[in-house]
């Protein structure tokens, strides 16, 4: 029989009783009552409290470090450095991690831990720490990943060479990797071009800014098992790269997943927990760590700053003809951006022939990047999009008439090799031309802006299964997080196979030890991926549901099927049965022949690409330079869209956080290489006072390889956010901005240069 | 160092604590009484997440000393819903997808039940710039705005 991979039995003209409404999530009462545990919510009996120790340099020789005061402190139980972290090789990704974790012979960034400490209070942690001497030998430091690539420049890592280039390198460098992109030939393409537009555009680091900070309690046991309770978008990766880097069997960690208070990406790796369970093991009691915010922006986090020249050409119809870029991320102390994306994605909605990229990964004194929402590529599509508005207007075309002419389509081929299957981008904005707001005239003063984004759409390791009880309610459990109200879609999805109400379904978050492994929940991969093990676990169920059945009615498997929550003779030649609902089976069967059950662990494939369009409306300030967004819509195809509210709030979720980004978010350095603005008052995301009603059209094309036709739809929201708002200021001021945040200092530069300003 | 011993009622029920100095009442309600509805975003006063009410006034438990509580009357989201019955709000949450990762939420909600008590008929500009302490990452605010507007319709009758 097929596999639901070679066959997902995806029907279009299915009739759905549950895919598509908007049932209450399930996790949503305990959320509202203060009943749900997050990270920082689990107490433990003996529980200790941990802090961790941070260097307050940029670039420092760790030569020494002093913990005799700390230990002797009446409280405090246990006290962590470098010597309690095995040594594994730099340049690893073990060593790399560990040395973020615990700094070993350097310190590479303001807030890099040195230093930890478990005792009976926060308190009595907090004056343990102050009791640490750390003698340091300071370095010059480099903040800017184009400085940091400069001879001369700062190197962070003796051991670093370029990848990707050629020929022997005696000296080290800042510069991990050099990757080349290309498909066509660019020169040709540029020969053909009627027009050549061209720019350079810059970024700076933004933070996901989840609301909750990393919280975690590890228990270590005297037999060497490890407990680790704590908000993770990846409970196996949690489990596996901590046993790596403490050189523990993987098997003797348990890592069990709180709720989740907002990761975006941010979760996907490690930073206090394993120094938790280095604590607990040293104190023989369970410690706790929960992050401050100032340790948030200072050490986990935040995204890659890039600076970016691209050039496109078109000809004088619209047909793009080539693309070119030169792009550079920097990813922190350490390696990790997931650079590639940016190059792979950012002319990808537009089926071209001729690309030539250049991209360079940079490490500099900053905290280790981590993933965000489509990383590396909302930063990247606003300078693309920037060139794809001008060479509409110098076309003389309507914008989405212009990407309309070089949309991606089903069998185009992309950069990175793949070859488009069934996509909706044509669809996506053909129905953004169809929104009031594009129709609608724009006001007087106001600056219209549109942008699209795409994103690859994840798939990937991933376990699930399915139990049905005696009573004929439903268990599902998956090895996934939940991010943003995955439980409740699965739960649909499994509803919708079963033909029960889905109130009769409940959704569980495994810990390691129930579950094999998953891949991290990210890259917008989970409802797709999980949603199709529950599927398939509820075909195995709905098979012995069959099979018992027929057992009973004597009959032969094949003469019964499957239909509406209930087994059914397939036909009048199989003889007279009165239907036999879920629950009578179960009530039946169970006890005689075991639960009825599914389960499925596979690596999916065919996650269906994404792509959006954003239209934003704004006004300018032209005394202050403030950009005040008007009028927001996001259109976006999710090929299905099982909890619709959940979607739109998706789509809403990120724009908002793309707005924040486009005008505000950014890392602050002084000269001395420290973080400026690590806290919510200087660093400010959009309160609800900043931002309008976000709009949203969800645009359904299948993706076919899904039972339920579904997409991802969590990192599309991010990826035109910035372009469009971008492209909404150059329309209301004359000026494209090229360089983010567009903040009011930046914006009122451009308009007293242009003498626009009305001061 | 010597605790301070203070007496609070939360939610209707009194509680005899011993707090050291340099415990603010979030840590006081998460630490001591295990009251972990009332979470911790940023323990500065920037993110809402602490909201609580003390003595009828809404206030970031995080500014507020644990010994600062001694005699007052706290009420936290854990205290919102009347026994196995949600407040409007608490259902217009959950109806209308107000919350997706859920942590900004008990702030949220009771800033907004301080806002409805005292202004039931809220504009839309009202309630955004009445919950502009309120962080939340996760939904661009649209959602939320739209559950407090019906919840507030709601309570009026209508
Ligand atoms: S924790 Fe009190 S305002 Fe953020
Ligand atoms: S729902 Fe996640 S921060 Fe508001």
């Amino acid at each position: 029989m097929a596999t639901i991979l070679e066959d997902s039995k995806f029907n279009p003209d299915q009739k759905l009783k549950v895919v598509g409404t908007n049932p209450v999530k399930h996790d949503g009462p305990d959320k509202v009552t203060g009943r749900a545990k997050f990270g920082a919510d689990m107490y433990l009996p003996g529980m200790l409290f941990g802090k961790i120790l941070r260097s307050p340099h940029a670039h420092a020789i760790l030569k020494s470090i002093d913990t005799s005061a700390a230990e002797a402190l009446p409280g405090v139980n246990a006290v962590a450095t470098r010597d309690d972290f095995p040594e594994l090789q730099a340049g690893t990704p073990g060593g790399d991690l560990s040395r973020n974790i615990m700094a070993r012979e350097k310190v590479l960034y303001d807030g890099h831990p040195v230093a930890a400490v478990a005792a009976t209070s926060e308190s009595i942690a907090r004056r343990a720490l102050k009791l640490i001497k750390v003698e340091y030998e300071i370095l010059p430091h480099v903040i800017d990943p184009v400085e940091a690539m400069q001879p001369g420049a700062p190197i962070l890592h003796s051991h670093l060479r370029t990848k990707g280039v050629e020929g022997a390198q005696d000296t080290p460098t800042n510069v991990v990797e050099r990757l080349v992109c290309e498909m066509g030939d660019v020169e040709k393409g540029f020969a053909a071009a009627d027009f050549i537009v061209e720019g350079e555009y810059d970024s700076k680091p933004m933070h996901q800014s989840y609301i909750e900070p990393q919280g975690c309690v590890a228990s270590a046991s005297q037999d060497g098992q490890i407990e680790l309770y704590c908000c993770t978008q990846g409970i196996h990766v949690f489990r596996d790269r901590i046993g790596e880097i403490l050189k523990i069997d993987s098997a003797k960690i348990r890592v069990s997943q709180s709720e989740m208070g907002g990761g975006f990406g941010g979760k996907t790796s490690p930073y206090a927990e394993p120094v938790a369970a280095v604590l607990s093991r040293k104190s023989a009691r369970p410690v706790k760590i929960v992050l401050t915010r100032n340790e948030v922006f200072r050490c986990t986090g935040p995204v890659s700053a890039t600076k970016s020249k691209i050039k496109m050409g078109c000809t004088k119809d619209g047909k793009i003809t080539a693309a070119q870029a030169d792009l550079v991320f920097q990813t922190g102390a350490f390696t990790g951006s997931m650079f590639f994306n940016g190059p792979w994605a950012m002319f990808t909605r537009y089926a071209l022939d001729n690309i030539h990229t250049v991209a360079c990964e940079v490490v500099s004194n900053r905290p280790k990047v981590n993933a965000f929402r489509a990383p590396c590529v909302p930063q990247i599509v606003f300078g693309v999009e920037a060139l794809v508005s001008e060479m509409a207007n110098k076309v003389g075309m309507d914008q989405i008439d212009f990407r309309l002419k070089n949309a991606a389509k089903e069998g185009d081929t992309t950069v990175f090799g793949q070859t488009f299957e069934r996509i909706g981008f044509v669809e996506t904005l053909e129905a953004a031309k169809q929104t009031d707001h594009y129709k609608s005239k724009l006001p007087e003063g106001w600056g219209r802006g549109v942008s699209t984004g795409f994103w690859f759409n994840r798939d990937g390791d991933t376990t699930g299964s399915l139990t049905i009880t005696p009573g004929g309610s439903v268990t599902i459990m998956v090895g996934t997080s939940d991010v943003a109200g995955s439980r409740i879609s699965l739960s649909m999805m499994a509803a919708e196979e079963l033909g029960v109400p889905v109130e009769k379904v409940r959704a569980i978050l495994s810990d390691t030890a129930m579950m094999g492994n998953n891949r991290v929940t990210a890259g917008s991969r989970t409802t797709y991926s999980a949603g199709m093990v529950i599927v398939d676990s509820a075909r195995q169920a709905i098979a012995e549901m069959c099979r018992r059945a027929a057992e009973i009615w004597g009959v032969p498997v094949e003469g019964v099927e499957f239909v509406d929550g209930a087994v059914h003779p397939s036909s009048s030649n199989v003889g007279e049965f009165e239907p036999m609902s879920i629950a009578e089976i179960a009530a039946k069967t169970s006890v005689s022949h075991g639960a009825i059950s599914g389960h499925t662990e596979m690596n999916v494939t065919g996650a269906g690409p994404g792509f959006g369009v954003h239209l934003v409306d704004c006004e300018v300030d032209r005394g202050t330079g403030r950009v005040d967004i008007k009028r927001y819509t996001v259109i976006e195809d999710a090929g299905k869209a099982i909890h619709p509210l959940q979607v739109e709030g998706q789509y809403q979720g990120g724009a908002i956080q793309g707005v924040g980004w486009a005008l505000n978010e950014e890392y602050i350095y002084g000269e001395d290489g420290r973080l400026q603005n690590p806290g919510f008052l200087d660093y400010r995301i959009p309160v609800a006072s900043d931002v309008p009603m976000v709009d949203t059209v969800i645009v359904e094309v299948p993706n076919p390889r899904h039972p339920y036709g579904l997409r991802g739809v969590g990192e599309v929201p991010v990826t035109p956010t910035l372009g469009a708002v971008g492209n909404a200021i150059g329309d209301a001021i004359g000026i494209r901005p090229t360089s983010l945040p567009m903040s009011p200092p930046k914006i009122l530069k451009l308009l007293k240069d242009a003498g626009l300003n009305t001061n | 160092m010597a605790k301070t011993h203070i007496t609070t009622t939360v939610n209707g029920d009194e509680y005899e604590v011993l707090c050291e100095v340099d415990q603010t009442l979030l840590d006081v309600l998460r630490d001591e009484l295990h009251l972990t509805g009332t979470k911790e975003g940023c323990s500065s006063g920037d993110c809402g997440a602490c909201s609580v009410m003390v003595d009828g006034r809404l206030m970031c438990s995080c500014l507020v000393l644990g010994v600062e509580a001694d005699g007052k009357s706290i009420d936290t989201i854990e205290g919102m819903a009347d026994g196995d019955v949600l407040h409007p709000l608490q259902r217009n949450f959950l109806e209308l997808n107000g919350l997706q990762c859920g942590i900004c939420t008990p702030g949220i909600l009771i800033a907004a039940k301080n806002l409805l008590e005292r202004n039931p008929n809220p504009t839309e500009t009202e309630i955004r710039f009445w919950l502009a302490g309120n962080l939340c990452r996760c939904t661009g605010y649209d959602k939320i705005i739209r559950s407090v507007m019906a919840a507030a319709e709601e309570m009026r009758g209508n």
